[in-house]
């Protein structure tokens, strides 16, 4: 049962829920390059260190590869690590990004979703943290400034655990620039949820190792007569721990959840999905939306439930079969686009459901790339058009459809 | 027995003699020290030692003659580019065969 507690609200934009996450974790060691639309959280950070307020290294990098590489540097030796980037920023990260995941350090980075150029957009969509899909970090996305908060305490919780990277996204301006209420916890709570960090290995000069050198792909064996992996073997870790991080991600939200009275004990969100027969399908504020356009779609006598993925990486591909195992049809609305193919939560959706026994229609949306605003209404339409098609097939067609005005 | 007992989380390794294999089969041309050239050895003292310290695996004695272990001497050369009277030379291993 959730405990009984006084709630603690404030007015607070995303980025500033992020920053106070991220102090209240005890975070020591930041590396981080101010990028729009971040750049407050960084900002905001670094006054909480020169005010005392954090007893933590801040190191003001020249560049978001250079950030990440003193994250990994950071955590290697045993330290809790922060980083912040957004679009192009995290994009320059993608390598130290395979690094860190690679070396399985439980760093933390909350992405502020942007679009990438070219051509320059500032605004919000996922392409961002979408196209570092394969770097084996944790994804989870949020829809609101509670769910950042809470989630990025939870995202050292879980990646200690687990030994790998999360990736705390959630949508630029949307959520990095709007203020909403949040609870914020007390000091003393999350440090009872977050004991202190201990590291998997220790650079220690009086037992010298070596770690992450060259590695060819069979394994060798060591100077102590021990096989050890090879690069396949690691790689195969890599992957295993991501497959079994899942549990770890829910049993975390669950713990969240008694001391702090708010429930993550799952990978996504559903509304009304009990009764539905059509499942709308978004990520992050997204899914707020679309919560919105399933009640204008029930007062018109429609009746649509919606799934909002949480996290992305673990993909839930069971719990997701579990949730549409009723749907007729899924709407997927994806901010994110995998050029030559369709939205990747869509193409998650498909693969999750294959050799199922569900056989519902699947249409995906491509909205609100570059910011572009995506009205509650609008995804009503779309919804109505999906409804439509299938009275002409049922056949999943090759390509999305687009909200935009060509 | 597959490699789950060595226990790393990550790669890891200590230091020690072998670590990345026989470097050894590695090697295409081979160094041999002319000790009528060497310096430690024409004045059976310790002299400069430039092939020992510069050496990548670290398989050059510090002796008198300067020996070299040649299951780990992958044959780079840089000895030889480092010995200030030129008492190293790269000798192709099939000659040394024949
Ligand atoms: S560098 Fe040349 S001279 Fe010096 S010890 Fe080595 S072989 Fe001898
Ligand atoms: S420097 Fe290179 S060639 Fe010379 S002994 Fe060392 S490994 Fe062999």
């Amino acid at each position: 049962m959730a405990i009984q507690r006084k709630a603690n609200v404030h007015i607070l934009d995303g980025n500033q829920a992020a920053a106070i996450a991220a102090m209240m974790s005890r975070v020591q060691v930041i590396a981080a390059y101010p990028i729009t639309p971040q750049t407050p959280l960084t900002e905001q950070l670094s006054r909480y260190v020169e005010q005392g307020e954090l007893q933590a290294e801040y190191v003001a990098v020249e560049s978001e590869h250079s950030a990440m590489a003193v994250c990994t540097s950071a955590s290697l030796v045993g330290a809790r690590t922060f980083t912040a980037t957004s679009s192009h920023g995290l994009a320059y990260m993608h390598e130290m990004l395979h690094w860190a995941a690679g070396a399985r350090l439980p760093i933390v980075l909350a992405c502020v979703n942007r679009a990438i150029g070219a051509p320059w957009n500032v605004l919000n969509d996922q392409q961002d943290s979408i196209s570092q899909r394969d770097t084996g970090w944790i994804q989870i996305y949020c829809r609101n400034n509670q769910e950042i908060m809470d989630t990025i305490i939870q995202a050292y919780r879980i990646a200690e655990q687990v030994f790998v990277p999360v990736m705390v996204c959630y949508d630029g301006y949307i959520l990095s620039h709007t203020e909403m209420p949040v609870d914020v916890p007390i000091q003393e709570e999350v440090d009872r949820y977050l004991p202190s960090y201990q590291p998997h290995t220790v650079l220690d000069p009086a037992n010298p190792k070596n770690y992450n050198l060259v590695t060819l792909a069979n394994p060798r064996v060591g100077v102590d007569g021990k096989l050890c992996h090879g690069y396949m073997e690691l790689r195969y870790l890599l992957q295993e721990a991501l497959q079994n991080s899942k549990e770890v991600i829910v049993k975390s939200g669950k713990e969240f959840n008694q001391l702090f009275g708010r429930d993550y004990a799952n990978v996504f969100w559903e509304d009304r999905n009990e009764d539905a027969e059509i499942t709308i399908v978004a990520m992050g504020s997204l899914a707020m939306e679309a919560i919105v356009a399933a009640d204008m779609l029930r007062e018109q006598g429609i009746k649509v439930g919606v799934l909002g993925l949480r996290v992305f990486r673990p993909f839930p591909k069971s719990e997701v079969v579990q949730a549409l195992r009723k749907s007729k049809l899924i709407v997927v609305f994806d901010k994110n686009i995998s050029y030559g193919s369709e939205g990747a939560t869509c193409s998650e959706i498909k693969s999750a459901l294959y050799g199922t026994y569900i056989n519902a229609a699947i249409r995906n949306f491509i909205v609100g790339l570059g910011g572009r605003d995506i009205k509650a209404r609008e995804l009503v339409e779309a919804t109505k058009k999906a409804i439509a098609s299938l009275k002409e097939t049922v056949v999943n067609p090759d390509y999305p459809e687009w909200i935009c005005e060509i | 027995m597959g490699t789950r007992d060595c226990n790393h989380i990550c790669d890891e390794s200590s230091p020690g003699i072998g670590e990345a294999g026989r470097t050894g089969e590695w090697r295409t041309l081979m160094p041999v020290i002319d000790d009528k050239k060497c310096t430690a050895s024409k004045l059976n003292k310790p002299t400069c030692f430039l092939c020992w310290l510069y050496c990548p695996e670290a398989v050059i004695t510090k002796g008198i003659p300067p020996l070299i272990n040649l299951e780990y001497c992958k044959g780079c050369g840089i000895c030889l580019q480092v010995c200030p009277v030129q008492a190293i030379v790269m000798i192709h291993e099939e000659k040394i065969a024949d």
